[in-house]
């Protein structure tokens, strides 16, 4: 298998939408065949990667945080890093600055950086292929 | 000519617009393009034989490969069983395949 760079552009805020799921089983398949995967997020997507993201407990099920096991988007952004790593491939992942910043999600997970659409335009240019999921 | 996947994620009960992505599909077919149309999410409820799946069964016969996410319809309930004329059961993987072989990949 050639090794390609592949874009993937992500849009929509964690725990909404499936599409987030999607996106991350795409970006989890490019990385174990060994592709190098650029993820730039931006609108509401910038929050998959805030750190402050917190489990809960579930008062309604009588289930503590542990019991409960929420699971959160920035766990499965370190799951794809991990899994980069082992596969010999490259994760980059950027936030829009911007987006960032409306929100206050500036505190992100290792690894993550920011940039702004003129980062994207380079990305794009440079891989070998771009997916966007876009919110409708 | 040129290779396309056009990915259809929306539930043509709830979206009337994905009428218009299968007809987009099939203009591509029609002028000698080769296509492929991956339903995933919720775009996999007309893949099981019911009052929306004539129009991808035509469009399969139409030439364009018409596949439904194997994760999705699990998620669903689905059986491969249930399926209507022309429709395969796919892994994710083809998408990435396609995107990495230069396809046009297009999410609706």
């Amino acid at each position: 298998m050639d090794k390609k760079t592949l874009t993937f552009v992500l849009m929509d805020a964690p725990y909404e939408n499936s599409r987030t799921t999607t996106a991350f089983r795409l970006i989890d398949s490019a990385l174990r065949k060994g592709h190098d995967v650029k993820v730039f997020a931006y609108e509401g997507a910038v929050a998959l990667s805030f750190a402050r993201q917190a489990q809960h407990p579930n008062a309604v099920h009588g289930r503590d945080a542990a019991q409960e096991d929420h699971p959160n988007p920035k766990e499965w952004i370190v799951a794809l890093q991990q899994a980069a790593a082992q596969s010999g491939s490259k994760l980059e992942w950027m936030n829009c600055g911007l987006c960032v910043d409306e929100r206050g999600v500036g505190e992100v997970v290792a690894g993550v950086t920011r940039g702004s659409p003129v980062d994207l335009w380079k990305w794009s240019e440079a891989s070998d292929n771009t997916l966007v999921i876009a919110t409708r | 000519m040129a290779n396309y996947l056009l990915i259809e994620s929306r539930d043509p009960w709830e979206s009337s617009d994905t009428s218009s992505w299968l007809e987009l599909a099939a203009s591509l077919a029609r002028e000698g393009n080769t296509v492929s149309f991956f339903l995933v999410q919720n775009g996999v409820l007309p893949a099981r034989r019911s009052a929306k799946s004539a129009g991808l069964t035509a469009l399969a016969k139409a030439g364009v490969e018409v596949l439904a996410d194997e994760f999705s319809l699990r998620e669903r309930g689905i059986d491969a069983g249930r399926l209507a004329d022309g429709i395969k059961v796919a892994a994710i993987d083809v998408v990435v395949d396609q995107l990495a072989a230069g396809r046009k990949v297009i999410w609706h």
